[in-house]
C-alpha cells in the first residue's frame, strides 16, 4: 500500500486568510498548510486565488468538515462531487475527514457529532470510506473525534474501531492528540494507553489544538475542543509520548476561533518543530 | 440510538436528553449532551452573524442571537457549504414581527447576500475599458454585453449601502432615500455602487442578454445609459461583447 500521506514530517498550521501575506513573506517553521475543504468550494474570488498561490509554495492538506462519514444516511453525492473537483485541480498532499456525522435529513448542523461504536456503525463507516476513496481515487485519512459523552450501546473501543476501519478500507488515520486528551479527561481513560493501542503505523498526520475547561453535572472536569487558544502543556507532553512511539509525523496546529496574530500561531508551530527535533536527537 | 433521536433533541432544548448516552462511568450524560446543543447553535449563529455583519450590528448581539436561533431552526443549512447559507434570511426577516424600528433590515440583508455572492463568484477577464469606443453606436445597440458573474443587483426603498456602512462604522449617518445598487468586484473585493434611476432595470436587462438598445428603450424616455456603462467598464464588469 502506498504511504498514507505525502505531507512532510514538519509543523503545519490551519490556514487563515488574515495570515496570507505573513505566510508568504516568512512562514517560519511552517512547512505545510491545511485548509477546510468547504471554504474553497466557491466558484472563484479571493479564496481560490489565495489557495492557488499558496499551493505553489506549500504542500496542502485538504481537511473536510462536511462529508458526514459517520452519518446514517448515504453520502451527499453533490458534496462528494465538489470534493472530487477540489482534490482534482489542487492535487493536495493529503485529504482527511472525521469519524463523525454532521448532516441529518439533509440539514447540515455545522458540528462534528458522535456515533456509537458497534458492528453496524463500523460497516457503515467502512462503506462510506470505500465510496469516498473510490470517488476521489486516493487514500484518505480519518480523524479521531473529541468526545463529551459515551454511548451505552458501544461494543468497540475507539482505537480498535479506527484500526479496524483502516484495516478494512486501507485508509490512513489522522491522530488528533488534543482530542485524545479531551476525550480521556471527559470519559475517564488514560490518554497514554489510548495512544499505545492506536494504529500509529497508519497515522499520516497529527493534529494539535487548544481546549477550554468546564465541568459536568457532578463537578467533574469537562474539556471542550474549542480550537481557540494555545495547546495545553499536558497535550504537548502527550505529543512527545506519541512521537516517541510513532516516529516523525506531520504535526498541525489548529486555531479556528479567536484566531491570533501570526507570530502567536508561528510560535505554536515552533513548539511542534522542537518536539520533532527532540525526536531526531533521541534517534 | 438513532441519529434521528440524537438530532431531534439537539435543536429543541425542551426535549429530554436522549437515553443511552452516558458520562463514561455509566451515569446519564446530562449537560454533556448540552455541549453538542451549544456547539450547533453557537456555530450556526456565528456563521449567520459573520455572513450578515451589518444586520448583526443593527440588531445588536442579543437580538441577533434570538433571531438567528429561530432562523437556524427554520432554515438550517441545506449543504455543508456555509459560504452559501442565508439565502432565505432576507425573506425570513420580512416575515418577523417586532422589527418596525428597522424597516430596512431585510434590504441590508439582501445587500450583504449580494456582496457575499459577488465575493465567491467565478473569476472572469474584463474587456478593455475602451473596447466599446471602437464599436459604431448602431452596432453597439444590437450587440450583447456579457457581464461578469460577480455583478449583483439590489434595489431598495432605503439608502441601504449607507445604512450598512454606518452600522459597521465605515461611513457617515445615512441620508437620502431609495437606492438602486450594483455590487461590482474589479479584483477580489466587492463594493456597492449607487446607480442612477432605472440603472437597476438597465443592468438587469443586460444581464438577461437584452441588446443595449432595447435595454435603454425599456428604461423609458430620457434614460442615459452612459453612466452605467462607464461604471461597468471602469470596474471590469463587462467580460465580452457578442455581436
Amino acid at each position: 500500500m502506498p504511504s498514507v500521506t505525502t505531507l512532510p514530517a514538519r509543523p503545519g498550521v490551519g490556514y487563515k486568510p488574515q495570515h496570507y501575506s505573513e505566510i508568504l513573506s516568512d512562514a517560519g517553521p511552517v512547512g505545510w498548510l491545511e485548509i477546510h475543504a468547504e471554504n474553497y468550494m466557491g466558484d472563484g474570488g479571493r479564496p481560490l486565488a489565495q489557495l492557488r498561490a499558496l499551493a505553489e509554495r506549500f504542500a496542502i492538506s485538504v481537511h473536510g468538515v462536511g462529508l458526514s462519514i459517520g452519518g446514517e444516511g448515504r453520502l451527499d453525492p453533490e458534496h462528494l462531487a465538489r470534493l472530487k473537483h477540489l482534490v482534482g485541480w489542487l492535487t493536495p498532499a493529503s485529504f482527511s475527514e472525521h469519524l463523525a456525522w454532521s448532516t441529518h435529513d439533509s440539514a447540515f448542523l455545522n458540528d462534528l457529532l458522535p456515533l456509537p461504536y458497534t458492528n453496524t456503525t463500523l460497516a457503515r463507516v467502512v462503506a462510506h470510506i470505500d465510496e469516498v476513496q473510490d470517488t476521489l481515487g486516493r487514500t484518505m485519512l480519518l480523524e479521531n473525534p473529541s468526545s463529551y459523552l459515551a454511548f451505552a450501546e458501544s461494543t468497540w473501543d475507539e482505537p480498535d474501531f479506527l484500526r479496524e476501519i483502516a484495516r478494512r478500507t486501507g485508509c490512513g488515520l489522522l491522530l488528533d492528540v488534543n482530542n485524545v486528551f479531551v476525550s480521556a479527561t471527559n470519559l475517564g481513560f488514560t490518554p497514554q494507553a489510548y495512544i499505545d493501542s492506536f494504529a500509529l503505523e497508519q497515522v499520516g498526520e497529527i493534529h494539535l489544538g487548544g481546549h477550554d475547561e468546564d465541568e459536568d453535572d457532578h463537578g467533574a472536569p469537562l474539556l471542550i475542543d474549542s480550537h481557540g487558544r494555545e495547546v495545553a502543556d499536558p497535550v504537548w507532553a502527550l505529543l512527545d509520548h506519541t512521537l516517541a512511539r510513532s516516529g516523525p509525523k506531520p504535526v498541525l496546529i489548529e486555531w479556528d476561533t479567536d484566531v491570533p496574530a501570526w507570530p502567536v500561531l508561528a510560535e505554536e508551530a515552533r513548539r511542534a518543530e522542537e518536539a520533532l527535533a527532540r525526536l531526531a536527537v533521541a534517534a | 440510538m438513532s441519529q434521528h433521536a440524537f438530532h431531534h433533541a439537539l435543536l429543541d432544548a425542551a426535549q429530554p436528553i436522549p437515553e443511552g448516552l452516558t458520562d463514561g462511568a455509566g451515569r446519564p450524560a446530562g449537560r454533556r449532551y448540552a455541549v453538542y446543543r451549544n456547539n450547533v447553535a453557537v456555530s450556526l449563529t456565528e456563521a449567520l452573524a459573520a455572513g450578515f455583519p451589518g444586520c448583526a450590528a443593527l440588531l445588536g448581539e442579543a437580538n441577533t442571537n434570538r433571531i438567528a436561533g429561530r432562523f437556524l431552526r427554520q432554515h438550517p443549512p441545506a449543504s455543508p457549504l456555509m459560504i452559501h447559507w442565508g439565502a432565505a434570511f432576507p425573506a425570513f426577516l420580512d416575515g418577523l414581527d417586532g422589527l418596525d424600528r428597522l424597516p430596512f433590515l431585510s434590504d441590508v440583508a439582501r445587500l450583504e447576500l449580494a456582496l457575499r455572492r459577488a465575493y465567491h463568484a467565478a473569476d472572469a477577464t474584463p474587456i478593455a475599458p475602451d473596447a466599446l469606443l471602437s464599436i459604431p453606436e448602431d452596432r453597439l445597440g444590437l450587440a450583447r454585453l456579457r457581464l461578469a458573474p460577480s455583478v449583483q443587483l439590489v434595489k431598495s426603498r432605503w439608502p441601504v449601502a449607507e445604512i450598512r456602512a454606518f452600522a459597521l462604522g465605515l461611513g457617515p449617518a445615512p441620508t437620502g432615500g431609495a437606492q438602486e445598487i450594483a455590487v461590482l468586484r474589479p479584483d477580489y473585493d466587492p463594493e456597492p455602487h449607487v446607480l442612477p434611476p432605472q440603472g437597476h432595470a438597465f443592468l438587469a436587462a443586460l444581464r438577461a442578454n437584452m441588446p443595449p438598445g432595447a435595454a435603454v428603450t425599456q428604461c423609458g424616455p430620457g434614460f442615459d445609459p452612459a453612466p452605467c456603462l462607464a461604471l461597468l467598464l471602469g470596474h471590469g464588469a463587462i467580460t465580452e461583447i457578442l455581436s
